[in-house]
Order: structure tokens, then sequence, then C-alpha cells
């Protein structure tokens, strides 16, 4: 691993735009922000695994993996990211590196030949080139083979550094950002731009959540010029610097791409959500103000005002039928980052109950904001063990427990309703619409008549139930 | 005899593959009370995991020794020591699985010796059995992962045979990893309807059947106890299924005095008549009367069947073992394999499927061999269902991963109960797929030569 990756570590740690970072002393700071990890007690993936998950949503380029077969073979296809038209960054590939190439040092030649296979084969408007551990050990200069690539074959080929020892996903997220940084945004003029164009980034598109929100700005005239990324495609990220506004809708992923994009472009940007009402509300506002600020007519702060209003009605009258059932039913709420506030001021908004929230991959603002919902004893946690939230759950302590698939069986087994709201998840939650989504989601899950039937032991059963056979 | 063909392309596109550690992590789930530690970074187990989750829709222990790359580069004992620390008193297992991966291999590190003094030096590891596997992410696949831990947890627990023969005679089932919890339900109940016991290892069918335990449990919930693994030694015979489950056998037959048999595949009339016939030689029982009914079950399933199979073009893609189990019974009721892929080329299998040609590669390889041969079924896992797609091709699930239908783990591909099963599904989906036939498609004029050689079926 190159003294390039390990500056640009210590320069993502020494993010001015994080709140987090900017309280530190001088000497913590330095030490950079990734916890250590326990061996024996970690979860969660690696920097590549966020690279890959900030990036992939580009949809019109090759997603090349530079390694042995797992880092791809085991990862392929698994998320819900949309797409609108290419399907390309659905396919998976990889070098899958032999223990040949590793020996004899042929890595790099290797990588450069699946390069120039990739483009002949699918003719993209860019190769993602990302590094693992095995190349990084060894030495593999994947910056060196991607200029030579792009040189030779005419076609960009964008580094990616962030093999999965250097640290978490939350780093690779910004490791992604700044491959962009560096090698995609503003490598590409635009023609004309739409007018009132912005760029949201951190939004994915999973499950479509984008499509959801795109209706709201094209009927303010608000031109979404690129998702960073969410439905991507290269030319739009390419030229992303041309927008007015950037929205920044996942806190802690790409806040260096934001503040970049403001130092060197001088695009504004700002923080916000589209889940639940308010938020959705909140966060048009916020764009209106300032698009309104860069040039835009001041009308679209009325026009936005409108339409707020009548979103707001429409979405309260939908959801009216269900908040005599959810109200003070309580919530476990367990996922990470911006997704705790907003989706406990969301659920708020109907009169659930939070049983508690974890916040553990949310940065201080966000818990500042979780206080600020909850009022004073705001019951955050950092985690939870499973055994204590099966206990939890097992004792009725909540309704139903929202929270991302790593969890989902700990919910269920404890027989206890369960609600997907991570990437994995299949359905749609943003915006008005979405928010509507969310609470006929909570009202089907809780209110299944098949949770009865599933806590009733088999009356037969009189000898003890299937325990743990400790051996 | 299939020729081999190695692919020469730098590029692997939509892997078949999975990695041998999660073939290794699986062996090591069908030990109870476990924790499979892959030594590695976070990364090498959170997609495992992921996976494995995906597939099976249960909860699975799984633990990494987080080599960040600090510790890569000065060695990984101190992590591999702190992590078996670490679980041990978190999780509280009775037995841990270590697998490597192509990270700490890379480094070259001794870890065998490295665990020797670990486990000396510390007595909270005491109660614990450790096993370690080397597979590395570079090598092989996942039937290679499975072999090599259930090779490892062999040679390290089972015990000598001293004294008399064991009470009740048993004998030692050595499933492959292409088979599910069903699978393995089947063969213990036939092998125990002729009065015999048996010790199943790995034994999925108890951790990741399906069920729901009435308290949370941080390791397996069921499996192979270390005990059971013990007493291998004292077995009648082992019964080991598929090719890659020759080495652990083989260490119970040289080392132990274990004589075994070895089948390729227990799907299909013929090797389940040979595993009967070895069932009652061991057992000198009989067999019962409702093997009959299910042998005459599936006799008459392979009846109704043979007209969906009889000249359908077959695409498979698979590992070694299951490509050539798969592709014995399809082309046992008529069927052709137009292309068969393997994700690996060690098997001797591969050499008798029953196919013109065996390509070593992936599934853009088998897209394309697929489609230039006009297949009309494509089978292989979860991850050929873009393929499917594209080709507008029906895909019929198989091996793993299947992340996109639920009851994987009752599957039963085994037995005649489960060779028939497997029939009737093949037969269902070409019948949900049979084209309607249009005047054109016999629209040759009599007595003129037709313009191309041979009618191709309408693929609507």
């Amino acid at each position: 691993m190159g003294q390039n990756l390990h500056t640009r570590i210590a320069d993502i740690f020494n993010e001015p735009g994080c709140d987090k970072n900017v309280a530190k002393e001088e000497k913590a700071r330095k030490k950079g922000c990734s916890k250590p990890l326990t061996p024996g007690a970690a979860a969660g993936g690696c920097a590549f695994d966020g690279a890959k998950i900030a990036l992939q949503p580009i949809t019109d380029v090759v997603h090349l993996v530079h390694g042995p077969l797992a880092c791809e073979g085991n990862g392929w296809d698994n998320r819900h990211a949309s797409s609108s038209g290419p399907m390309l960054y659905r396919s998976g590939f990889t070098t899958d590196m032999t223990e040949m190439d590793i020996v004899m040092g042929s890595g790099e030649k290797r990588l450069y030949r699946a390069i120039k296979e990739a483009i002949s084969k699918h003719n993209p408007p860019a190769v993602f080139v990302y590094a693992t551990c095995v190349p990084a050990l060894i030495g593999d200069d994947i910056d060196a083979v991607c200029r030579h690539a792009s040189e030779k074959l005419g076609t960009p080929c964008i580094p990616v550094n962030a093999p999965g020892f250097v640290g978490s996903k939350n780093l690779g997220n910004k490791l992604a950002g700044e491959a962009l940084l560096d090698h995609v945004i503003g490598t590409h003029e635009p023609g004309a731009m739409a007018p009132n164009s912005v760029n949201i980034l951190g939004e994915y598109n999973l499950s479509g959540e984008l499509w959801q929100i795109k209706p709201l700005l094209d009927a303010l005239g608000i031109n979404l010029h690129a998702s960073i990324t969410g439905d991507a495609r290269y030319h739009l990220v390419a030229s992303s610097h041309r927008a007015q506004v950037n929205m920044m809708v996942c806190s802690t992923a790409l806040i260096n791409v934001a503040r970049k994009m403001q130092e060197r472009y001088g695009i504004p940007y700002f923080e916000g959500s589209f889940y639940g009402i308010s938020d959705t509300s909140e966060a048009l506002r916020q764009l209106a103000t300032l698009l309104v600020g860069t040039g835009t007519d001041a009308g679209l702060i009325a026009r936005t005002e409108a339409l707020i209003a009548a979103e707001e009605a429409r979405a309260w009258a939908r959801i009216a039928p269900y908040r005599a059932r959810l109200r003070g039913k309580r919530v476990l709420l367990y996922t990470g980052g911006v997704k705790s506030w907003s989706v406990v001021s969301a659920l708020q908004e109907i009169g659930m109950e939070i049983v508690s929230t974890s916040v553990r991959k949310s940065t201080d603002n966000d818990k500042l904001k979780i206080k600020e919902l909850m009022g004073g004893d705001a019951h955050m946690v950092d985690s939870i063990p499973p055994r204590e939230m099966y206990a939890t759950l097992k004792r009725g302590d909540a309704d139903i427990m929202l929270s991302g698939g790593r969890t989902q069986f700990v919910a269920l087994k404890a027989r206890t309703p369960w609600l997907d709201i991570n990437q994995e998840r299949h359905n749609a939650y943003a915006g008005y619409d979405g928010m509507v989504d969310l609470v006929h989601a909570l009202d089907r899950a809780i209110s299944n008549p098949v949770w009865s039937d599933l806590r009733r032991p088999a009356p037969w059963d009189d000898a003890p139930s299937l325990s743990l056979a400790a051996e | 005899m299939a020729e081999i063909m190695h692919g020469r392309k730098a590029l692997s596109s939509n892997p078949l593959k999975s990695s041998a550690p999660l073939g290794a992590s699986l062996a090591y789930l069908g030990m109870a009370g476990s924790v499979p530690l892959l030594h590695g970074s976070q990364g090498c187990t959170s997609f495992a995991l992921t996976l494995a989750v995906r597939h099976f829709k249960e909860a699975i222990p799984m633990q990494t020794t987080a080599m960040d790359e600090i510790a890569t580069i000065l060695g990984g004992p101190s992590n591999l020591e702190e992590a078996l620390l670490n679980l041990t008193k978190r999780m509280k297992p009775s037995f841990i699985g270590i697998a490597s991966t192509a990270l700490v291999e890379t480094r070259g590190e001794d870890i065998v010796g490295a665990l020797k003094l670990i486990v000396a030096a510390r007595p909270e590891l005491q109660g614990v059995k450790i096993v370690y596997a080397s597979a590395p992410d570079y090598d092989g696949a996942m039937e290679d992962g499975w072999s090599k831990a259930t090779a490892a947890i062999v040679e390290a627990l089972v015990e000598p045979a001293e004294g008399a023969a064991a009470a009740s005679p048993f004998v030692n089932l050595l499933p492959g990893v292409n088979q599910t919890p069903a699978d393995i339900e089947e063969l213990v109940e036939l092998i125990e309807s002729f009065g015999l016991g048996v010790v199943v290892l790995p034994d999925i069918s108890g951790s990741l059947d399906g069920v729901v335990p009435d308290a949370y449990t941080a390791t397996t919930f069921g499996g192979t106890t270390v005990q059971q693994v013990a007493g291998m030694s004292r077995a009648l015979h082992t019964i080991a299924i598929g090719e890659h489950m020759r080495r652990p056998a083989e260490i119970l037959r040289d080392r132990f005095g274990v004589a075994g048999t070895l089948f390729p595949t227990l799907t299909g009339l013929e090797p389940n008549d040979r595993l009967i016939s070895l069932l009652i030689a061991l057992s000198g029982r009989p067999a019962p009367a409702r093997l009959r009914r299910q042998r005459s079950q599936l006799v008459d399933a392979m009846l109704d069947g043979h007209f969906h199979f009889g000249g359908r073009r077959v695409a498979i893609a698979a590992d070694p073992d299951q490509l050539y189990g798969l592709s014995m019974v399809f082309g046992g009721m008529g069927a052709e394999i137009v292309t068969a892929v393997s994700s690996t080329s060690q098997s001797p299998l591969l050499a008798r499927v029953p196919a013109a040609q065996v390509v070593v590669g992936d599934l853009s390889d088998f897209e394309d061999l697929a489609a230039a041969a006009g297949a009309e079924l494509l089978v292989t896992n979860s991850h050929g269902r873009q393929a499917a797609e594209r080709l507008g091709l029906p895909h019929l699930r198989v091996g793993f991963p299947i992340f996109d239908r639920l009851g994987t783990a009752h599957r039963r591909l085994v037995g005649y109960r489960g060779t028939r099963d497997f029939i009737f599904d093949v037969a269902n989906i070409v019948l949900a797929n049979l084209p309607h036939h249009h005047p054109e498609d016999f629209a040759r004029i009599p007595g003129e030569e037709a313009h191309d050689g041979h009618a191709v079926a309408a693929t609507h």
C-alpha cells in the first residue's frame, strides 16, 4: 500500500466538514476516526465493501475487482440499487487472482488484460478498478495500471484504492468519494445545463427510492443532474461540478465530496433526508432556498411551499386510517447513522413510541437531533448484543423491530414482527408516498394474524421443548 | 469422455464460484456449539456471512480475526489469539473452526505453529476444540473448502478405537457441500431403517435446517458433537458423497481402519440401488418394504418424466461434483447436456460428465455457450438469474447460493424420493414453458429441401 493511500486516509480523518472531527483535540484527530476492530467480536463490512457500495450504482460502467475470488465472488449482485437503463453494473467482474498471479507477481499484467477484455466486450464509458487486500499487500500498483490503460485504451480507468484491511465500510465510502473527486467529477463539460440543476450525494436508489423523490423535484422545475450515486450515469457524475446545489442525504458517507465540491466549484451543500414527511418538506425547502441563493427565481420558494402543503395534506390523509392502529405501538429501532434520526422523526409523526434507537454509526449531530426529537431521556444505545436484543423482544418490550438483515433472525426467532429498513430491503420508503408505504408496511407487519398463531405452543407439548443441546 | 476446456481469460465475469473459506465455514457450521472463524480482514467474513444468510435465511455465527493493515504486515498471530479469546469469552463455543483466507496465506504465515503456541499458553481455551484448515480463496471453490475443513476435523478430533467394538453398530456419513439439511435427514432415515446408527459429519441438518429454538444461542444450534466425531473410528463403514469427500473418507480408512464407500452422487436410480445394496450387506437385513415402494415410485416418475427430458437441450453450471451428479440425471433421462461449465478443474469426475466438453469458467461463459448451443433450460445457482432473464430461458436453481427462493434447506435431491421429486421439478418447468405450435412451425413446402439443415424448436 503506497504512501499516497496513507496520506489520503489521514486527510479523510481530518475532514473539517465532520462535526465529530472538529470537536476533537488535535492529538485525537491525528489518530483518525476509525475505531479499532476487535478480533473475534467484529461485525460489518470492510473498506472495499464500502467503496463498492458507494460507486456500484453508476450503472453504465464496468466495476472490476482486482483480487482473489471471495471479494467479488461472494458479494456480487447483492443489493437492490435500481437502474432505469443500463444493467452493466449488476454484472460481477473480477480478476479472480490465482496463486500463480500472487507468487509470480503477475497481478498487474492480469489486471491490464482484464481491463482490456472488459472494454472490448462491453465498451463502457469507464472502468472502475477496485483494489483489495491481496494485491495491495503484494504491491500491485493499480493507479499505474489504470493510468496506462486509460492512455492505451482510450477509456477512463478509475482506480479505487480502498483495500479491505484499511478499515471500515464507512472509510470505504469516503475513499470512493475521493476517487470520484480525483478522477471523475469535473472531467466532463456538459453542453447546456438544464436550469436549477442539483446533485444528490449518498442516495443509492435502493429499491428505486430516488424515483419517489424525482417527481417532486420535477414538479418544482428542479433538475436532478446526478445522484452520486444512484441510478447514475458516468458522464452525469463527471459533469456534476456544473450543478447549482448539492444535497447530502447520508451524512457521514460522502461529506468529503460535498465539502470539496463546495471548495473547488463553489457549490453550496446541505444535509437532509427524504425519510419522513416533515424531513421531506424540510429538504425541499432547503433545496429551494439554496437554489434561490444561487440565482434561481425567488418564486421557487412559494411554489415549494404550495407543493409541500398539498403533498403533506395528501400524505396525512392517506396515513389517517393507520394512525389509530399504530398509535402507542413500541418500536425497537436498530440501524446506523442518518437513518436513526430520520426514521425516529418519521415514526413519531404517526404516534409510535420508540423504545430505543441505536446510534453506533451516528455523528454527534445525528445524536443531537435524536435527543431533540425524543426529549431528554432519549433511549440511545450504541449497540445491543444479540443475546440482549433477543431477550428484549422475547419479553415483549417492543411490538416491532426495524433493522437490517444482519439482526433479522434475532427478531424472527423471538417471534417478533420485523421490518427491513436497510439497504437490502425490497420496498421503497422515501418521500411522502414512501412514508405512507412505510406506515402501511408497519401496520401489515404488526397486525398480521400470524403472530398469535406462532406464539401459541403446541398443545400436545408437555415434554420440555427444543432446548440448547449443550454438549 | 468430456473434453476439459480451460479458459484463457484474465477477466472473470459473473463468478460461478463461491469461495473456499466459505465452504470451510459451512462445514464448521455442521458442528454443534460451533463458531467458524475466518483468519483475514473483516470483509472476508462479512461477505461470506452475508451470502450464507441470504441462502439459508438463518442467523449464522461466523467471526473474523479482523486483520488490519498493520497486523497483516507485522503478522497475524496476535489477532488470531485475541479473536480466539474474545469469541470464547463472548460466545462460549465448544468448537471453533478456523479457515485461512487469501490475505493471510499470501503473507505466508505459519498458522499451525502459532495456533499450537496459543492453545498451549492460554488456559481459557482448554474447554474448546479448535480445528484449523488452510483454505485460501485463490485455490478451489466451495467443495474444496468444505472438504478441507471436514478432513481437518477428522484429523484433529477422531480418536483411535480401543477395546471392544461399538455396542450398537453405526456408519459414518460424510455428506458433501451440495447436500441440503433435507438430504441429510433423508439419508439418516434411510440408514436407520436398516437398524444401523449413523454419525453425520458435518451435520448441517441439525444446525441449518430452520428451527426456532426457545432460547438465544450465539453458536450453532445442533450439529455433530465433538464426542461423536471422536468415536467415528468405531464405525462399521464410511459412506461419503461426492468426489470432494474422498480425502476425509481416506483419512478414516488409512488412519483409523474404517473401510468406506464413495458415491459420486446419490441422485438417480442406479446410485441409490447401490447404496441400498451396501446397507443390506452392512446390516445383514433385507430392505424395508417401504423402500421397494419408494423405488417403484421413482421408476414411475421416470416413466412419466422422461417425455419431458428426452431431447431437451440443457445447460448446467456448478462445482464439479454437483455438475457431474446433475448431468448424470439429465443425461440418464435422455436430455442433451449442450453446455457444461465447472467452477474448478481439479475433479476427476469432470471427464465423465456426459457432454462433449466441460468448460472451466464463469457464468458469462455459461451464458454465451448456452445461447450459442440453443439451450432450453439453465441449471445453476441464483447468480444465473441475470443470464436467464437475458436469454429468456427457464432457470432451475441448484447449489449455492440460492437467495431468491425459499425452502432451499428442505429441498431433497438424494435417495429414491429425492430423485423422484427432482424429476417432477424439472418436468414441471418444462411443462410450464412448452411452446404453443403455430402453422409456421410446420411450413416446409413438401417436395422442396428446407433452407436450413435442422428445425429448431420455437423458443417463444
